[in-house]
């Protein structure tokens, strides 16, 4: 089965004014129809970026410099212009973002936004029928009075309820790529345990395939079937998460899972910034979809 | 909105302002209704009751060709009101869009539209609408423009502040996510944003557009006689003071009545709308 996306060697630098500045150094990465594939590794290593220039946002950058492929459904999104690259965006992919209530806008309500996430995909969708389709999806949700939601703003509801409802615009048009960027870095632990947990429920039932970009090892390990494990733009392991977990390969997958902080607060080890160790090369469990 | 009205009448320096502003647009738009002498407006001359002092019949005096103060005070607030309006329902749009492109696109767009902007900040304000009345013709009309050209700078610098750092918010990226276009973002998510903090310079600029009509007629390049304005009544009575005060006096009272109470008016919504936020 052809993966619904497929990146391959994938660089991408931004050019200063004196410098150029290296952020990825050929990244490939595969997501397969249905699977909930996690990229995991520490600030600045380029999770964000990936995202970016999967979405093509990066492409209208005048001073990034991207060069590699990226396939999405089989489609090299390079090739596309800026128009064509809108226009997936929305309805073939889309994205759930870390601070749930600062993605919805202030100034309207959750249902006047949600009825503009419908309407990428059915533009003539008459209001109730958007308000309707609202209804089931924040059900689905597990939002237990949609009505009210519906009329209240966001700064209204709560951070958790609010993801709830971005998840619940992300896969309203049925997305065949869901992006999540460190979904719920900004919800205290067990509401976001809570989310990531319905996610995955759903995501399953849709048959959507996930990408799930995370600093966080306990999230991934609970929601992920595949990693990728980056740092400072190159990919330094990957394979199937239970694999990774018992028996991490890479110098840096190993310096990240003894950095996890333990509730018996034995202290965390020191992780240097750079290593040579870390540089070592990729580190493959085999089995790519 | 009710809640909005609610809110407003219960700060009491605010009630004040809403108090003074109805007012004067009651004044204004009921003058040929409320003015005892409604045709003192334009050029009537009657000498036999020349600059007479208030008295039950004219109330506020008479000036130097014998026209009612009091009647001429309300044709005045008409046209200042006016000016405000047409000044401000021009400006603002235009500083409006100057400053959600600028912050929104970003680039070189924001250069040079920021550069246009500062070149109109960097002359006095009201020297700027004095060259230009200078040029032109004394008219309602080139005063309006003349004042309007000074203003919009000011909307485009407070759209610019306020859409740069909304630029930054999650919405804004997430509606990029969704594939939203360029004017979709700008006009529909940023600009309602923007809204509250423009209302509330509009309210309080009223206010100010009125001072600089007036100065530019106290100078006598504003609105010409025999049409009565405030500023151009107060710079005909200024040479006789203090015997004549009434002349100064009161067109001077009548411009402070408007001005603060835009201001407080102003004041108020801000809270209101702060606090909203």
């Amino acid at each position: 089965m052809t993966p619904i996306l497929d990146i391959r060697d994938l660089h991408l630098s931004f050019r200063g004014l004196r410098s150029v500045t290296e952020v990825l150094h050929g990244v490939s990465l595969q997501i397969g129809q249905g699977q909930r594939v996690a990229l995991v590794g520490e600030s600045g290593s380029g999770k964000s970026v990936i995202a970016r220039i999967i979405l093509g946002l990066l492409q209208e950058t005048s001073n990034a410099h991207i060069s590699g492929e990226v396939l999405f459904d089989e489609i090299n999104i390079g090739s596309l212009s800026c128009v064509g690259r809108a226009a997936m965006r929305g309805t073939d992919m889309s994205m759930i973002f870390q601070d749930p209530t600062s993605s919805l806008n202030p100034a309207f309500t959750i249902g006047r936004q949600f009825a503009e996430v419908l309407r990428r995909r059915d533009p003539g969708l008459p209001r109730q029928g958007c308000s309707t389709r609202a209804i089931d999806m924040l059900r689905e949700v597990a939002i237990p009075d949609p009505d009210r939601v519906l009329g209240a703003y966001p700064f209204q509801l709560s951070g958790g309820m609010n993801q709830r409802v971005m998840i619940a615009m992300a896969l309203a048009n049925h997305p065949k790529l869901l992006l999540a960027d460190e979904p719920g870095t900004a919800l205290d632990v067990s509401v976001q345990a809570q989310t990531l947990n319905m996610m995955h429920d759903l995501v399953e039932d849709h048959g959507t395939s996930v990408l799930l970009i995370s600093h966080n090892l306990g999230v991934v390990r609970e929601f992920a079937d595949r990693l990728y494990v980056i740092y400072r733009g190159r990919i330094v392991e990957d394979g199937p998460t239970s694999a990774i977990f018992q028996n991490p390969g890479h110098p840096y997958t190993r310096a990240l899972m003894s950095a996890v902080p333990r509730i018996t607060g034995a202290g965390l080890p020191e992780v240097p910034e750079v290593s040579d160790d870390f540089l070592a090369p990729r580190f493959s469990h085999g089995c790519v979809p | 909105m009710t809640r909005t009205f609610r809110i407003l009448l219960r700060n009491p320096l605010s009630l004040v302002g809403f108090v003074l502003v109805t007012l004067v647009v009651l004044m204004a738009v009921f003058a040929p209704w409320i003015a005892p002498f409604p045709t003192h407006n334009g050029a009537v001359v009657d000498f036999l009751n020349n600059n007479r002092a208030p008295s039950a019949q004219n109330w506020m005096g008479t000036d130097l060709v014998g026209r009612d103060i009091f009647s001429r005070i309300l044709y005045a607030y008409q046209i200042s009101l006016i000016l405000g309006v047409v000044v401000l329902a021009i400006a603002t749009p235009i500083g409006t869009v100057f400053g959600l492109m600028a912050g929104y696109l970003g680039g070189w767009i924001e250069a040079v539209l920021m550069r246009i902007v500062d070149v109109f900040l960097s002359i006095p304000p009201l020297v700027l609408a004095i060259a230009m009345m200078g040029v032109l013709e004394p008219t309602l009309t080139n005063a309006m423009l003349a004042v309007t050209a000074m203003w919009w700078p000011w909307y485009a610098r407070l759209v610019y502040a306020i859409s740069r750092s909304e630029r930054e918010e999650g919405y804004v990226l997430a509606a990029e996510v969704i594939g939203a276009s360029t004017r979709h973002i700008v006009f529909r998510e940023i600009l309602p944003n923007c809204l509250p903090a423009i209302i509330t310079k509009m309210t309080l600029d009223m206010g100010f557009v009125i001072i600089i009509a007036s100065s530019l007629s106290f100078l006598g390049l504003g609105v010409q006689p025999p049409t009565p304005d405030l500023g151009s009544m107060v710079a005909e009575g200024a040479r006789y003071l203090p015997d004549s005060w009434w002349l100064t006096v009161f067109p001077g009272l009548a411009i402070l009545v408007a001005i603060f109470g835009f201001n407080l008016l102003g004041d108020g919504l801000r809270e209101i709308l702060e606090v909203e936020e």
